[in-house]
């Protein structure tokens, strides 16, 4: 591949043929979530080289691409972790400028981190409320500023049971004494839960060993069949074969295209992805 | 562990079980167990406070010297006096969220600075008991509590512990505390200011210091420099002993009042018992790493 696709690419040029399925821009209005041109650098480094990405309602689009192609560049674009140079976000058709992964969240966007992001000394209840805590209603909430420890424990095992979570029953048990899938598993929960939008899962797997990957994926369902949109970044290309609707190729700050796990095969996307192979315009 | 150590003393020494005793000893815990209420919050955090003697002590100090010498209302000097522990953390507090420097470091650093203003403030004079208001020797009032004969400054050390035992574990403030010591990379992802919380600690710290250096006066009659000199290591004793994690996150309340009481009852016993100073010295230190050794060991078999 020899320049990266710019934000000036037509419908038509970004549109692939030979091993391509069509993509076509999609209008904002239609997407729950729209980059357009974005464009990141640091320093002399360039991060984003004006990517375009969609999300379109209840899909699951999976970002994947080489180590420092863009994708956590990409993502932390889009949330709030880093405010593109050039470029807009639309959310629900509207242009949003997020400057905290704060604003994010209060938009209803919730991150799953790489790094399991939950305290290990605090029970799932505590961690899945960590932050947005709720106090007992009356004198006791208000004056004394009291925890409604047993109301939040109980909707933390609705939100469990919701994605089917049934290897852990009591809300009171310390995260450290789960296993690792079992963490995330709370972590993928607590987004899950809060979000109203879609859901973002950095390489929510890379921690994680075979059995409990599985169970993971399956969340990542869970969430898609409530409705919820999801993004997922991952180098696991089995997973990512496995549990997406399209697949964003990142390359070299740009973007290689979109495939599906029908349009291609595993192999083709990794050629692509590391510029063995072109999709081709036309 | 408390109870053990209660029984073996009172074989030792049929006169320590005697709600006199058990009176003396809550007075003379008081003052520590009050400064590692301050010492749990920052340890929580995984920070540590070797500033805790020195602020109570500038506290006292400014309270006491402000009403014998400069002729200020008893009310309004023990407040400022608070206030200056409340400041003192508070700069702690800062110097650890801007700086970026370990706890270790900056409370090194105003373990120093806090002790010398209060002795160039003080000019190393001693303050004693007829110069002070009623209000400042207040919390040495002695009561009577059913059997035991206590003062109010144990009180108001027990009120103090109640409301910190309450605020962390029943409060918002309270459980990022735990948070943000346990793993602050997630609490920041989760939306906590980390920065804000760690702050607030220290400054919540210093006003517990600031109260204790009240009951301080109360108990010795007296406001010197020269007084709880051994509180720093002393209060982090009373909160490792009581079970509270040096890494963070992990801890409570009630555990540093146990801790404490241990220390205490540890000492009384001893000197009862008739054990020389030097040898109880030894035995406190051999108390410390046989107590932790055995609750790591409890949390390894329940783990």
């Amino acid at each position: 591949m020899s320049t990266p696709p710019t934000s000036e690419l037509s419908a038509e040029e970004q549109g692939t043929v030979g091993l391509g399925a069509p993509v076509i821009l999609a209008d904002p209005k239609n997407t729950v979530l729209s980059g357009r041109g974005l464009v990141k650098t640091f320093g002399k480094v360039v991060g984003l080289d004006g990517v375009n990405i969609d999300l379109f309602p209840g899909e699951i689009l999976s970002v994947i691409g080489d180590n420092g192609a863009g994708k956590s560049t990409l993502i932390k674009a889009l949330t709030g972790a880093l405010v593109p140079d050039a470029g807009e976000v639309y959310l629900d058709g509207q242009q949003v400028h997020f400057r905290t992964p704060q604003d994010a969240r209060g938009s209803g966007i919730e991150t799953v981190y790489q790094t399991l992001a939950v305290a290990p000394a605090l029970d799932i209840s505590a961690n899945m409320f960590l932050g947005r805590e709720r106090r007992r209603s009356g004198a006791l909430g208000s004056v004394f500023r009291m925890l409604d420890k047993k109301g939040m424990k109980e909707d933390a095992g609705k939100s469990m049971a919701n994605l089917g979570i049934a290897t852990v029953q009591n809300m009171g048990q310390a995260v450290e004494t789960l296993s690792g899938g079992q963490r995330q598993a709370v972590a993928v929960a607590r987004a899950a839960t809060f979000a109203t939008k879609f859901v973002v899962l950095d390489e929510p797997t890379a921690a994680l060993g075979v059995k409990e990957t599985g169970q993971v994926l399956n969340l990542i369902q869970q969430i898609k069949a409530k409705g919820l949109p999801v993004i997922l970044i991952s180098h696991n290309m089995p997973n990512v074969f496995e549990v997406s609707d399209r697949i964003h190729i990142a390359r070299l700050g740009g973007s290689a295209g979109v495939i599906t796990p029908k349009s291609h095969t595993p192999t083709e996307a990794v050629a692509i992805m590391t510029g063995a192979t072109t999709l081709q315009k036309g | 562990m408390l109870l053990l150590s209660f029984i073996v003393f009172t074989i030792l020494n049929p006169r320590f079980a005697t709600p006199n005793t058990i009176g003396i000893i809550l007075q003379q815990v008081a003052v520590i167990a009050a400064l590692a209420i301050g010492q749990t919050l920052v340890i929580l955090t995984a920070g540590i406070d070797l500033s805790v003697g020195a602020i109570a002590i500038l506290s006292s100090l400014v309270m006491a010297s402000l009403a014998a010498n400069n002729g200020v209302p008893g009310v309004l000097a023990l407040l400022i006096g608070i206030g200056c522990g409340v400041l003192a953390g508070f700069i702690n507090g800062t110097l650890v969220t801007r700086l970026n420097l370990p706890p270790f470091i900056v409370t090194l650093g105003t373990l120093s600075i806090f002790t010398a203003l209060a002795l160039l403030y003080s000019g190393g004079q001693e303050i004693g008991r007829r110069q002070l208001p009623p209000i400042l020797n207040w919390a040495g009032t002695r009561i009577q509590l059913g059997p035991f004969r206590i003062t109010t400054g144990v009180i108001v050390v027990a009120v103090l512990a109640a409301v910190m035992a309450f605020i962390l574990s029943q409060t918002k403030w309270g459980r990022h505390v735990y948070a943000v010591g346990n793993d602050p990379e997630a609490a920041r992802l989760v939306g906590i200011r980390v920065d804000r919380v760690l702050l607030s600690v220290y400054t919540v710290a210093g006003l517990i210091y600031g109260i204790t250096a009240w009951v301080q006066i109360g108990r010795a009659g007296t406001a010197s420099a020269n007084s709880i000199v051994d509180a720093n290591l002393d209060s982090i004793t009373a909160v490792v002993i009581g079970g509270t994690s040096l890494f963070g996150g992990r801890g409570a309340i009630i555990g540093t009042i146990l801790g404490a009481l241990i220390v205490g009852v540890f000492r009384t016993g001893l000197s009862l018992a008739g054990v020389d100073d030097q040898w109880r010295v030894l035995l406190t230190g051999v108390l410390v790493i046989v107590a932790v050794s055995i609750d790591q060991w409890i949390r390894k078999v329940k783990a």
